[in-house]
């Protein structure tokens, strides 16, 4: 039998500490739906989706009753879509996005991603028209999110898709002004960006993967946090990352448990568990917490990356032990308007857009959820992603960028998006203009380390 | 398939009457009892097999609510293989 001690740990973790599966994630292939005619495209990509995941959300919920553990999102990835557009001549390629916001909506999920493209090296057919799009599709539909990668280690950083994606970033926060910006919230700007990501805005189902898959991300800092809080106190740094590993662990056995038990309900091949630490905006959730209860003061003081670094890692190491497949984004997320920690030390001026760069460089994410000033031009955010994208390029890693232009508003004031997506202070960004070196275009040659064959 | 009860709370006369008599009504067997009172704070822990239950697992999980709601106490109804695969790790659940 059990101990007794064991099992009131875990009541405690999702009673107390906000321990919960963040999402499972079907992911769909659409590779099967591609047609010249863009409506008889979306006829067959709707009906896809209908089927493969009619039972996704009441799986989801049965197993969540069953078990007793929280599952907060049902999701869908499907193929990048500028792939899916490829041979439709049509202009009309937000078609595609009232699709998937239409099968979203009857299936219940909560939302669906992969109006994507992947650009690292060069335009396809289909790419630059799915791009051109972007905007409007975010802005004409609730539950569709977009990514473009536009970088990889072995490809190098497509600068001309940099270029773009300023502008695109700029018109999709400029196109839903008046609901708080939401639709730069929904897009994601990769370098290597892994193709079995269940979390949004930039997951997508890669064209490696089989017809259908279901993965997982679980969630947690919460348990973390309160570990380090119960047993920290005197330890060394050694130590605390052994307990952070220990718990990672734990709540990863209960993902794996969870994506084993999806997939087998729903007869779809299981994919991997991401195990993340995804905050939320609820007090308790938070990764910056976990930072300041290793003894940070706050999150952003000097000493912040060499926690969040081992943080990360810590956690990478708990979860590879505890489940079979472990992919995605695996590690910290730290999306500024999500956390509560973060939010306190932007809103104090602890934490400010570079050293959340610096950040980047150890977390498994990277600029996420940020809110800069609405008078933010093209460029500069085109130079923000090129920046980023060369942090991931390097180091081998997956980095993104989710910037909110903050449209009519100032550093010093603040977005509010509510519910999951939180809510943030508009942060300064760096004066100097990178105007010509974004203008010049090309691409920015593979680094050495792509060199490994 | 085996479930784990757990009731925590203040401790009161019956409660363990009145959680075994809502597991009978269901024809819900169960296997081990632990007990352990700390203080006033009791914690209980069930093992029960809920294979020839008589009702379905939302069902047992309400009334199991209302016993709890009743004996001020928390009572959590819980799939066993959530324990095993967070705490043994030879366990292949």
């Amino acid at each position: 039998m059990l101990e007794t001690k064991d099992i009131l740990e875990t009541i405690n973790m999702i009673d107390n500490e906000n321990l919960d599966v963040r999402t499972i994630t079907m992911g769909i292939s659409l590779l099967d739906c591609i047609d010249e005619d863009i409506d008889k495209a979306c006829t067959k990509i709707y009906d896809k989706m209908m089927r493969s995941a009619k039972d996704l959300v009441k799986t989801g919920e049965d197993i969540e009753k069953e078990y007793g553990i929280p599952i907060i999102n049902k999701r869908i990835s499907v193929t990048p879509i500028g792939m899916v557009a490829a041979p439709c001549q049509s202009k009309n390629v937000v078609k595609f996005a009232y699709t998937l916001d239409k099968a979203a909506k009857e299936l219940g999920v909560n939302f669906v991603g992969g109006y994507s493209a992947l650009v690292q090296k060069g335009f396809a057919s289909g790419d630059y028209a799915l791009i051109e799009s972007i905007p409007q599709a975010l802005a004409e539909t609730d539950f569709v999110c977009s990514s473009v990668n536009i970088g990889s280690t072995k490809a190098g950083i497509n600068m001309d898709a940099v270029k773009m994606m300023g502008k695109i970033v700029k018109q999709a926060s400029e196109a839903t002004a008046d609901r708080n910006c939401i639709g730069a919230a929904k897009l994601v700007v990769f370098c290597n960006a892994p193709e079995d990501n269940p979390f949004m805005a930039g997951a997508f189902h890669g064209v490696g993967e089989s017809d259908t898959v279901i993965n997982v991300g679980v969630s947690g800092p919460g348990v973390v946090r309160a570990a380090l809080a119960k047993g920290g106190e005197g330890k060394n740094i050694t130590e605390i990352a052994d307990m952070v590993k220990k718990t990672a662990f734990k709540i990863t056995r209960m993902g794996q448990l969870v994506a084993k038990e999806a997939s087998r309900r729903l007869c779809v091949p299981s994919g991997i568990v991401d195990l993340s630490l995804a905050p939320t905006p609820a007090v308790g959730d938070s990764v910056a917490y976990i930072l300041e209860e290793m003894g940070l003061e706050v999150c952003g003081c000097h000493g912040t990356t060499a926690a969040l670094a081992l943080l990360n890692d810590a956690v990478k190491k708990g979860g590879v032990m505890a489940s079979s497949h472990v992919g995605g984004l695996s590690g910290a997320f730290i999306p500024v308007t999500e956390d509560a920690g973060m939010i306190h030390a932007a809103e104090t001026g602890y934490l400010d857009i570079t050293k959340l760069e610096s950040m980047t460089a150890v977390c498994s994410v990277g600029l996420d959820m940020i809110v800069v000033p609405g008078d933010i031009t093209p460029e500069v955010i085109s130079a923000i992603i090129a920046d980023e994208a060369a942090i991931g390029m390097v180091n081998s890693k997956t980095t993104a960028v989710r910037l909110i232009p903050a449209i009519g508003k100032k550093a010093g004031e603040e977005l509010n998006f509510g519910g999951l997506l939180g809510r943030g202070p508009v942060m300064p960004v760096r004066n100097g203009s990178p105007e010509i070196f974004i203008h010049r275009g090309g691409r920015i040659p593979a680094p050495l380390q792509a060199l490994k064959n | 398939m085996k479930a784990i009860i757990t009731v925590i709370g203040k401790d009161t006369v019956g409660i363990l009457a009145k959680v075994s008599d809502a597991c009978a009504k269901a024809d819900v067997n169960i296997v081990e009892v632990t007990q352990s009172v700390l203080q006033d704070m009791f914690a209980m822990v069930m093992l029960v097999e809920i294979d020839k239950a008589n009702i379905a697992f939302d069902q047992l999980k309400s009334n199991l609510d209302e016993v709890g709601t009743a004996t001020k106490t928390k009572i959590h109804i819980m799939h066993e293989d959530i324990f095993n695969a967070m705490h043994k790790i030879d366990n292949d659940f």
